[in-house]
């Protein structure tokens, strides 16, 4: 039975790990060589590097970290932040990630996605999606949010985003629930049941982490592959051994053979 | 001469398969030299992607009649593996046919999704040189929409929905369908029996 997995997710900015208190005031974390590791060797199940200077500057993701993460770590990893383009994605790949993950990007131009899946098949493309319930009770899309300055509500329903780019060939979802990321109450199970019900290919959970049991209720309740998470991971409130040990105690299949 | 080779199959993610040899202390040139291929003492070929474009791949190199008259071990990853196989759906390509079996769409069903994605067990399908030291059930990492749902010639199972072929061997040609190079412990192990 495959397991359910358990994400770190990371943020980069120039070459180093970063944490920023609602995407301000960043705060530096330590080398991405060294958090890396030490994730890996905690069990994390895979590795989201989010480079957060990338996509807002328009400029591309410097992939002479992603070749030594490559070379160091053995569990799966992705990218994040920066990829717009084919070539992009292909030189992240060849140094050595895994998947790639697009979001702006994807909605500036979604045919990004059919032509990342083409060139290196659906399994290597992630799309993430920032959402956020509107006053009209519906859920939409937000872009740019790496940058609370240039952050724009669109129009476009998160649950036909979710349709369409499951359509032009995304492997992956990605849903970061943004009315719970950061406040630590637990993930949004509304929305990402809602989700889920649209969604044939894996899905992630992101946003609203905060203690063991948001873990084992977005996997009972909103039935997603992976939850992903950074602040509770970073600082050491929720370390992973101890929450697959309690996961697999409630009866949730966790990989605990690192 | 190289002791072990990676057949340079154009993959986009290829150079990972290196790195973890090269964690083991082995490295392992990446090429289409017919000559290297033919000399190494451990031959492996990697794959991401397609069958179809990885098999056009190995067919404009001219590797095709090569890797299947190779008599030293061979390992496939992932789709390098499917393509050991007689023939794939994707793409409907005819393969190498090293190993017993047809390659399908794995299929989707409630609570199944496709592409298999993530950690899942091994199940040892009897004694086997190349899982020693990896337990039965042990986690490895899984990435791929297309799979062999029978073999005589599995050596290890696993299961997303349906059962299907996670290893195969038969006489000195051997596959993985997961991805050691991301399997942790576990695919390191691997490797290193192979390379051993």
């Amino acid at each position: 039975m495959l397991s359910r997995r358990l994400i770190p997710c990371l943020d980069v900015r120039d070459g180093r790990v970063v944490k920023g208190v609602r995407f301000r005031d960043h705060v530096d974390m330590g080398s991405i060589e060294e958090l890396a590791l030490r994730y890996r060797d905690e069990g994390a199940d895979e590795l989201v590097f989010y480079d957060i200077t990338a996509s807002p500057d328009g400029r591309d993701v410097d992939v002479a970290w992603v070749e030594r993460v490559a070379r160091l770590i053995d569990i799966p990893f992705c990218v994040a932040g920066g990829i717009r383009s084919v070539d992009t994605a292909r030189r992240v790949l060849h140094a050595g990630a895994d998947k790639v993950s697009v979001n702006s990007p994807a909605l500036e131009r979604p045919e990004l996605v059919d032509e990342l899946a083409a060139a290196f098949g659906v399994q290597c493309v992630v799309v993430g999606i920032d959402s956020l319930r509107d006053e009209d009770g519906e859920w939409r899309v937000r872009q740019y949010t790496g940058n609370p300055d240039k952050t724009r509500s669109l129009p476009r329903r998160t649950l036909d985003w979710v349709d369409e780019v499951q359509g032009r060939g995304a492997g992956e979802i990605v849903l970061n629930c943004m009315g719970s990321d950061g406040v630590r109450t637990g993930y949004d199970i509304e929305q990402l049941a809602a989700v889920r019900r649209r969604c044939s290919v894996p899905l992630v959970a992101s946003g609203g982490a905060g203690a063991r049991e948001h873990f084992a209720e977005v996997f009972r309740r909103a039935d997603v592959d992976a939850a992903l998470a950074a602040s509770v991971f970073h600082s050491g409130q929720v370390p992973i051994p101890q929450l697959k040990d309690f996961l697999a105690g409630e009866g949730i299949e966790v990989r605990r053979d690192a | 001469m190289s002791r072990v080779v990676l057949i340079d199959s154009g993959g986009s993610n290829i150079g990972s398969v290196r790195y973890a040899l090269q964690r083991l202390g082995v490295d392992a040139p990446l090429t289409r030299d017919a000559e290297t291929i033919r000399a190494a003492e451990r031959v492996i070929l990697p794959g991401v992607g397609a069958a179809a474009p990885a098999m056009a791949r190995l067919r404009e190199a001219g590797l095709v009649d090569l890797v299947r008259s190779l008599r030293q071990p061979l390992l496939g990853v992932c789709v390098g593996m499917q393509i050991l196989f007689e023939h794939s759906e994707e793409g409907d390509v005819e393969c190498l046919g090293l190993l017993r079996g047809a390659v399908r769409k794995l299929p989707a069903g409630p609570g199944v999704r496709i592409p298999h994605m993530g950690w899942n067990r091994l199940r040892h399908a009897g004694d086997e040189p190349l899982l020693e030291g990896i337990r039965d059930g042990a986690h490895a990492y899984f990435v791929h929409s297309y799979g062999v749902a029978d073999s005589p010639d599995a050596i290890a199972t696993c299961g997303h929905g349906q059962p299907f072929v996670s290893m195969a061997r038969r006489g000195s040609v051997a596959g993985a369908q997961f991805h050691p190079e991301r399997s942790a412990s576990v695919g390191a192990r691997l490797l290193e029996n192979f390379i051993r």
